[in-house]
C-alpha cells in the first residue's frame, strides 16, 4: 500500500533508518573520542588561539586544494602545519606577543581563504558548510577519513604521550632531562593539523576549537590524572554529539552549533557539581 | 680538585637579546665536587648564565664546553602548571626520564615527602622547590644547575636546603652551579662565589669576594648587613667598609 509508506518518514523511527543519520553519529563519535585527548593537551598547553588560528587557516587550505585540484584534506594538513612552522618561526624570534600573533595571523588568514573563495567563480562551495559543519551530509569516504586520520592522531599521541606532558608540565625542564622538545611539539602540530582536518566536516573551521576544549574542560573537575581527564573527555564529546545531533534531528537545528551547545551545557551542569562530590 | 677536568667550561660568552646586552664576555669554570654560586642584581644574567651554561640558550660569541656524557639536573626558577592539568607530585616527579632514584626516597631528603599526594597547584613556594630539587636528585646528576633554590623557603629550611646541597656535593662529588639572592647562606655554602654584573665583577671564594670593592660597591648596604652578621661569627670583618679586620 504506497499511500501510507510516506507518512512514517517524519517519525522518529523513519529517521534513524536512515543512512544519513548513522553516517552522522559515527563521524560525530570518532571525531569526539580524538578531540577528548588533543583537546586536553590544548587545555594544559593553553592553545585554545592557537588552534583557533590553525583552523580558521583551514578554510584557506580548502581554497588553495579546490584551486590546485589536490585532495582537500590533504591541503588543509599542509597549509596547517605550513601556518603552525610559521608560528613557531615567528615566536623563536620574538617578533610578536603571542597571542597578538595569533590574532593576526587567525583573522588574515580566515579572510584570505574568503576571498580567495570569491575569486574562484566557477567553483560552487558549501561555504557553510565548512564554517560550522555539515555533519548530516557525512559521506562514506568522509568516514574512512575520520577514523583513518583518527586512529593515526591517537596511535601517534599515544606514542608521544610521555614526552609531550613533560614538556606541557616545563619546556626546558624537560629539554635538560634529555626530551627533544622540538620533535615533540613538531609531532603536536602535525597531530593538530590533522585533527583539525577530521573535524572540519563535523563542526566547521569556527566550532573545531570549542570541541576541543569543551569536553576537556567540563573532564577536569572529575579527573585525578592526566589520561582519565583525556577519556572522560572523550567520553562527554561524545555524550554532545549524541545530544546535539539529537537536538538538531528533533526540532530542526544546524547540527553543529548543536553539538557545541550541547557541549557548552555539558560543561555548565557539570560547573554546577560541587568541588569534592567526585574527585577525592 | 682542580687537577680534574672540569665539568663545564664557559669561554668568553657574550649575548645580547635584540639591542639589550645581557651577557658580557663571561668565563667561568666548574670542577667535579665544587659548588660555584652567582650572585649579582636584578637582570645582571645570572638566569641567563645558567641558561647559557645548560644549553637552552646560544651565546652570539664565547664557548660553552660541557663534558661529553653528564648527567644534568636543573631546578628552574619558576613553575607554572596550568591548574586544568591534574597532576600530584608523585606523577609529576615521575615524568623525568632515565631516574636513578625513587620520587618518594629523593622527596625525603628534602623535606618534603607529605606532599606526595597533593596536586602540585597547591603547593606553598618552599613546598614546590624541595620538590623541584627532589625531581632534579633524581637523576643523580653530575652536574646540578640550581636557579634560586631557596626561593619561598622560610628561614629555617633555607639552612636546611644548603646543608643538603653541601652534603650532596660531598657524598657523590656533584658540581653544583647555583643563583642566590641570599648572601649569608651563599658565603657560608660555597667554595666560589661569581659575582655577575652583565660581565663577571669579581670572583673567587667567598672571604675573597667580600673584600673585593666591586662586590661592596654592588650590594652596598647589602654587604653591610652581611658583614655585621659575618662580624658575629667568625671576626673576619668590620662593619661593611671592606677593611680586613686587624
Amino acid at each position: 500500500m504506497p499511500t501510507i509508506t510516506t507518512i512514517p518518514m517524519i517519525t522518529a523511527t523513519g529517521i534513524l533508518m536512515d543512512d544519513f543519520v548513522w553516517r552522522a553519529a559515527l563521524a560525530g563519535l570518532g571525531v569526539a573520542a580524538v578531540a577528548g585527548p588533543m583537546g586536553s593537551f590544548v587545555v594544559w598547553r593553553r592553545l585554545a588561539y592557537f588552534g583557533d588560528t590553525l583552523s580558521h587557516s583551514a578554510l584557506l587550505g580548502v581554497a588553495l586544494g579546490l584551486l590546485l585540484g589536490i585532495n582537500l584534506n590533504l591541503a588543509v594538513v599542509v597549509l596547517c602545519l605550513g601556518l603552525a612552522l610559521l608560528l613557531v618561526m615567528f615566536e623563536r624570534q620574538r617578533l610578536l606577543e603571542s597571542n597578538t600573533l595569533l590574532g593576526i595571523l587567525s583573522n588574515s588568514a580566515l579572510s584570505l581563504g574568503l576571498v580567495v573563495l570569491a575569486f574562484m567563480e566557477t567553483v560552487r562551495i558549501d561555504l557553510m558548510g565548512y564554517l560550522f559543519g555539515d555533519i548530516l551530509a557525512v559521506t562514506n569516504a568522509d568516514l574512512a577519513w575520520i577514523y583513518g586520520g583518527g586512529a593515526l592522531t591517537l596511535a601517534a599521541l599515544a606514542a608521544i604521550w610521555r614526552p609531550l606532558l613533560a614538556v606541557t608540565v616545563h619546556e626546558e625542564l624537560a629539554q635538560v632531562e634529555g626530551v627533544n622538545v622540538g620533535a615533540t611539539r613538531l609531532a603536536f602540530v602535525l597531530l593538530m593539523a590533522l585533527v583539525i582536518s577530521v573535524a572540519m566536516k563535523i563542526v566547521g573551521i569556527l566550532l573545531i576549537t570549542a570541541m576541543l576544549i569543551l569536553p576537556a574542560a567540563a573532564a577536569r573537575r572529575f579527573a585525578r590524572n592526566p589520561e582519565a581527564m583525556a577519556l572522560l573527555a572523550a567520553g562527554l564529546g561524545m555524550a554532545a554529539v549524541m545530544g546535539g545531533l539529537g537536538a538538531s534531528l528533533a526540532w530542526d537545528l544546524p547540527a553543529g552549533p548543536a553539538i557545541v551547545l550541547a557541549a557548552s551545557l555539558i560543561f555548565a551542569v557539570t560547573s554546577l557539581v560541587p568541588r569534592g562530590a567526585l574527585a577525592r | 680538585m682542580s687537577e680534574d677536568k672540569p665539568y663545564l667550561a664557559l669561554d668568553g660568552v657574550s649575548l645580547a637579546f635584540g639591542r639589550r646586552q645581557v651577557l658580557e664576555n663571561v668565563s667561568l669554570k666548574l670542577h667535579p665536587g665544587e659548588i660555584v654560586t652567582l650572585i649579582g642584581p636584578n637582570g645582571a644574567g645570572k638566569t641567563t648564565l645558567l641558561r647559557v651554561a645548560l644549553g637552552l640558550e646560544k651565546p652570539d660569541t664565547g664557548e660553552v664546553r660541557l663534558k661529553p656524557g653528564l648527567r644534568l639536573g636543573y631546578l628552574p626558577q619558576r613553575l607554572k602548571i596550568d591548574d586544568t592539568l591534574p597532576l600530584t607530585v608523585r606523577r609529576f616527579l615521575s615524568l623525568a626520564p632515565q631516574a636513578r632514584r625513587g620520587g618518594g626516597e629523593a622527596l625525603g631528603e628534602t623535606g618534603a615527602g607529605h606532599t606526595l599526594d597533593l596536586p602540585v597547584q597547591t603547593l606553598s613556594g618552599g613546598e614546590l622547590q624541595r620538590v623541584l630539587l627532589a625531581r632534579a636528585l633524581m637523576r643523580d646528576p653530575d652536574l646540578l644547575v640550581l636557579d634560586e633554590p631557596v626561593q619561598g623557603v622560610d628561614v629555617a629550611g633555607q639552612a636546611e636546603i644548603f646543608a643538603l646541597i653541601r652534603r650532596i656535593r660531598d657524598t657523590r662529588r656533584t658540581a653544583i652551579l647555583l643563583v642566590s639572592h641570599d648572601l649569608h647562606l651563599v658565603m657560608a655554602a660555597t667554595d666560589q662565589v661569581v659575582c655577575l654584573n652583565r660581565h663577571v665583577c669579581c670572583s673567587g671564594h667567598p672571604e675573597a669576594v667580600k673584600r673585593d670593592p666591586a662586590y661592596l660597591a654592588l650590594f652596598g648596604d647589602a654587604a653591610d648587613a652581611f658583614a655585621l652578621y659575618a662580624h658575629h661569627h667568625d671576626h673576619t670583618h668590620d662593619h661593611g667598609d671592606g677593611h680586613p679586620h686587624g
